[in-house]
């Protein structure tokens, strides 16, 4: 593997880029990361990925991979020995995909979004769904301690990187992820304990200091 | 083979006609049961998609696969002959991020034109226009998105294609033109006259007064909304 060459084109606070870090912590494979700043995006971000012109993106020898579940499966097809994300029956992988897209759609969605940016009833909506999709991932985890199984999997890399978030909804929103959900929380917290997830993850105060200088930046009370 | 395969779905809907052009390519013969979406969901199609309640559900010996994209690989890697995704792993990739772009951007942003109102219509129409620049762009020369054959992008491509080719009509706009996207418009042409793909598309003489109608009624909600 000595030709490989992988570069990461991040922002620290974004759970997209975090899903990418875990799957090459997971693979163990090397790669430079390269902070992006999104006031002032860096040429090579432009060049990488001219259509979206986001992070992350997966520079693997000199060839861009844009979107994160997109670079996820890429990543576990590229090196597959080492820690498989996803399972190697078709019927078990279209269950992984199928919760990797209702996270994408409904956890990272724009709904869930208005808990920290609205108040009031919009909030109390949001709020309500928000914890109506936790439950239902619980409900799919059950009693396994990962969504992969005995190990971490492809579900479990697209949803964990949204526990850095969990803090900063809670202040917002005023309530307890935990008293809802415990389950998936002791799901995050088992996560954790692995390196490739925690040394993912910023601090969560960390991450409600970014909210609510994004609140003041947007004018959101 | 004792393979059981039923899809349950929509005649007009584009999602579910996906999962149908792709057991066809495959050759896979299947069930079609066609659910009442917009009156009376089915008890079977609540049972086998309680998260979303949608179509299409594909049934493959009693197992429920559903949301079109993992059904198009499921289909994929259950009945390997026939492939519609690349086996290189960065040019699957590619596949991918184009598949995202079409179903995120290009199809929603197309779909809305044609039925938003007066004042954004401008907005939305000059949007749609790049995304099909940009979709153009994925061509690159090539006769399908898939190369020399159908792959699973032209699959996902078939609801700009055909389905908004149709909503174009209705609506008398007329961006996917041929002047302003030859080679995306060539590829709509080819694309529909693939035996394989006209045998299973919705007619358009059906399908223009439903999405008519379609359109009024998001007008009508628009409105009051």
């Amino acid at each position: 593997m000595a030709d490989e060459d992988v570069v990461l084109l991040d922002f620290w606070p974004s759970p997209f880029g975090m899903r990418v870090r875990i799957a090459l912590a997971e693979k163990e494979i090397k790669y430079e990361y390269k902070e992006e700043d999104l006031r002032n995006k860096t040429d090579l971000l432009l060049k990488m990925n001219p259509i979206h012109k986001k992070i992350p993106v997966l520079i693997h020898n000199g060839k861009p991979v844009c979107e994160s579940l997109v670079q996820v499966q890429y990543i576990d097809e590229i090196w597959p020995h080492k820690s498989p994300l996803l399972p190697t029956d078709p019927y078990q992988r279209a269950i992984a995909r199928f919760w990797g897209d209702f996270v994408d759609k409904k956890i990272y969605g724009l709904e869930s979004g208005k808990v920290w940016t609205t108040k009031g009833e919009e909030q109390e909506a949001a709020k309500k769904e928000f914890i109506e999709c936790l439950k239902l991932l619980e409900g799919e985890l059950g009693n396994k301690a990962y969504f992969g199984g005995e190990n971490l999997g492809y579900v479990d890399v697209v949803l964990v990187p949204f526990y850095s978030w969990f803090y900063a909804y809670e202040k917002c929103g005023n309530f307890s992820i935990e008293t809802e959900c415990p389950k998936l929380i002791a799901w995050a917290k088992r996560c954790m304990e692995k390196d490739s997830v925690s040394k993912s993850l910023p601090d969560q105060d960390k991450i409600y200091d970014y909210v609510l200088h994004l609140k003041k930046v947007f004018g959101i009370e | 083979m004792g393979e059981e395969v039923k899809v349950f779905g929509y005649w007009a809907s584009p999602y579910s006609y996906r999962a149908e052009l792709a057991l066809k390519l495959k050759g896979v013969s299947y069930e079609y049961i066609n659910e009442d979406i917009f009156g009376n969901k089915s008890d079977l199609l609540l049972k086998y998609n309680p998260v979303h309640k949608k179509v299409p559900v594909l049934l493959h010996n009693g197992k429920p696969i559903v949301e079109s994209l993992v059904i198009l690989e499921y289909i994929e890697e259950t009945w390997k002959h026939n492939p519609y995704l690349p086996q290189d792993p960065y040019d699957k990739s590619t596949a991918r991020f184009w598949i995202k772009f079409i179903d995120e951007k290009c199809f929603p942003t197309l779909w809305l034109a044609a039925w938003s109102a007066e004042n954004e219509r401008e907005k939305v129409t000059n949007e749609a226009c790049e995304y099909l620049k940009t979709l153009e762009s994925a061509l690159n020369g090539k006769k399908f998105f898939g190369g020399e054959t159908i792959g699973m992008v032209d699959i996902v491509a078939s609801s700009v294609g055909y389905f908004i080719r149709v909503t174009q009509e209705i609506m008398g706009q007329n961006l996917l033109s041929a002047d302003k996207f030859p080679q995306l418009f060539q590829w709509s042409e080819d694309f529909a006259n693939c035996s394989i793909v006209k045998e299973s598309l919705p007619p358009r003489d059906k399908l223009l007064p439903f999405v008519k109608g379609l359109i009024a009624k998001y007008q009508q909600d628009n409105a009051k909304a």
